[in-house]
């Protein structure tokens, strides 16, 4: 019975099982990089031992450096991951049920969608400087055209049937896109945002790549011209964990804000 | 006095890289007041293109329609439509959907709360009221949505298949427990179905389409005594009616299957 579950497509398996495995899978990683490390497989320089990050950490934790660090970014991904989503949640709901706003819009998002942000930054560096507008902006740009395109999609696909009922129970044009289409948009609207939140935080590197001198980015950039691979993969940790907090506070805010939405 | 009236309602319909399609022929048809008029046609006849005609929600290629003598132009509360597909407000609780319609009509608190109360009873839901959609079986959710159509007290109701997507035992409820709500409200209904049983059953006259060009082949007055229940779906007379429906539809199921082999192979 048990093992049967294990093997079977689609089937439940109990949660301590599911803990268990997933402990599992942590852990293996954890020994193979101890092994790596304290087996004296890979060079010093090459890759850090856990209790070397750890330091790291402890001793970046005490002088409050990692910290800033965080705040830095902090400041930026957020600024530029609300700026973007303030303007493409309203326009990708409007672009997904009206052709005219579609016609206007996709040409641009077509062609932007497949700019990589970074190709952008010499441009953002002439217009805007090196200040932290110019981090929002990577990050804004990074997510925007990529949010447009899925909340419109979001919009599309919310049922006809659901909008002509809205007419005939007497709502007029405004109201089926006021108390219809926005509320019918929203379930969706959160997990695209949640989405591209994860996406936000894959651009902050290369929004502190330039011209920065605090960030978690910029810590990371900074130890590899030392070789200090502690640093490195302090960096990479915490982003790691910050997605995981961002990840979560998403999941935690549908649940609350959305109690009525079907699919988790 | 004929409440709705249909005049030589034609609906061509003129898909890119297709031939046109002749969705409604010259279609006529007038519905009295407070009469349970039931539509039965094969799938693909146009019955519910008829329906979203008399919504609003299209506009006829050419014809007339008219309720009461006016002219209809484009959906109103007037004309309460209960959709095939779960068309419940999934952010509104049950009571919620119920107001939905009498809140846009900006009527007082008490008055939608009163309107939804009554509604609600009618439908036996008073246990859910607070729920959302999500927790309701399909049945009913088109209970739901009964309440809420009515809810805006329209000149005349339309039902475009609302139970086909449920099972059989459900259906059947949902039968009786919307002659019931009609019974004691008295509506003009305009409903559509496939289901030869349920036309029969619910109507007080039924008109039988044919598919390709969609038409109104024959009309006939269900003389079955009120309150109906499960036993006249056992009666002779209910047998005869099947019996006469059942051989004009047959003719043009084969028709329509012909038309749409034809159409393949062209």
């Amino acid at each position: 019975m048990w093992t049967r579950s294990l093997f079977s497509p689609k089937t439940d398996i109990d949660r301590a099982t599911y803990i268990v495995l997933s402990l599992i899978s942590v852990a293996v990683v954890m020994a193979l990089w101890c092994l790596l490390t304290y087996g004296g497989i890979t060079p010093k320089d090459f890759l850090a031992a856990p209790h070397e990050v750890v330091q790291a950490g402890i001793k970046r934790i005490g002088n409050m450096s990692l910290f800033e660090h965080m705040s830095a970014s902090l400041v930026v991904i957020l600024s530029g991951f609300i700026l973007a989503s303030v303007f493409a949640v309203p326009i990708g709901i409007l672009m997904g049920s009206f052709r005219a706003v579609q016609a206007l819009i996709e040409p641009i998002t077509g062609f932007m969608r497949y700019i990589p942000v970074s190709a952008l930054i010499p441009l953002l560096i002439l217009w805007i400087g090196i200040g932290i507008e110019q981090k929002i902006m990577v990050i804004f740009l990074g997510t925007f055209f990529q949010q447009l395109i899925l909340i419109s999609d979001v919009s599309a696909r919310i049922s006809k049937d659901l909008i002509d009922c809205a007419y005939t129970l007497g709502a007029d044009r405004r109201r089926v896109v006021t108390r219809v289409l926005v509320p019918a948009c929203m379930p969706g609207v959160m997990d695209n945002l949640r989405v591209t939140m994860g996406w936000a935080w894959t651009y902050l590197v290369v929004a502190e790549l330039v011209a920065a001198d605090t960030g978690l980015g910029y810590m990371i950039l900074n130890a590899m011209r030392g070789l200090f691979t502690d640093v490195i993969l302090l960096g990479v940790f915490t982003i790691g964990i910050l997605g995981l907090i961002t990840d979560f506070f998403f999941k935690w805010a549908r649940r609350r804000l959305l109690p009525w939405s079907a699919d988790f | 006095m004929s409440m709705l009236s249909l005049r030589d309602i034609t609906v061509r319909f003129e898909p890119k890289d297709k031939p046109p399609v002749l969705a409604l022929d010259d279609v006529s048809l007038d519905v009295a007041n407070d009469t349970f008029s039931v539509i039965v046609g094969p799938s693909g006849c146009g019955k519910s293109t008829l329906l979203r005609l008399v919504a609003g929600l299209e506009t006829p290629t050419s014809g007339r329609l008219e309720l009461d003598g006016e002219p209809i132009n484009g959906p109103s509360a007037d004309r309460g439509m209960v959709f095939q597909s779960y068309t419940l407000f999934p952010w509104l609780t049950v009571r919620e959907n119920v107001m939905f319609g009498p809140k846009l009509k900006n009527l007082a608190k008490s008055e939608c709360e009163d309107i939804a109360d009554d509604l609600i009873k009618a439908v036996h839901l008073d246990e859910f009221e607070k729920s959302y959609p999500k927790e309701l079986s399909g049945g009913m959710r088109q209970r739901v949505a009964l309440a809420r159509a009515l809810a805006n007290d329209p000149r005349i109701l339309l039902m475009d298949e609302p139970f086909g997507a449920l099972d059989s035992q459900t259906r059947q409820m949902m039968q009786e427990l919307l002659l019931d709500v009609w019974q004691s409200r008295r509506k003009t209904v305009l409903f559509i179905t496939h289901d030869i049983d349920e036309a029969i059953f619910l109507g007080d006259e039924v008109h039988v389409m044919s598919a390709r060009p969609g038409l109104i082949k024959q009309s006939l007055d269900i003389a079955i005594p009120r309150p109906r229940h499960i036993d006249a779906l056992t009666s002779p007379e209910f047998m005869d009616y099947k019996r006469t429906i059942l051989s004009l539809m047959h003719d043009e199921a084969i028709k329509a299957e012909d038309a749409a082999n034809h159409r393949k192979t062209a």
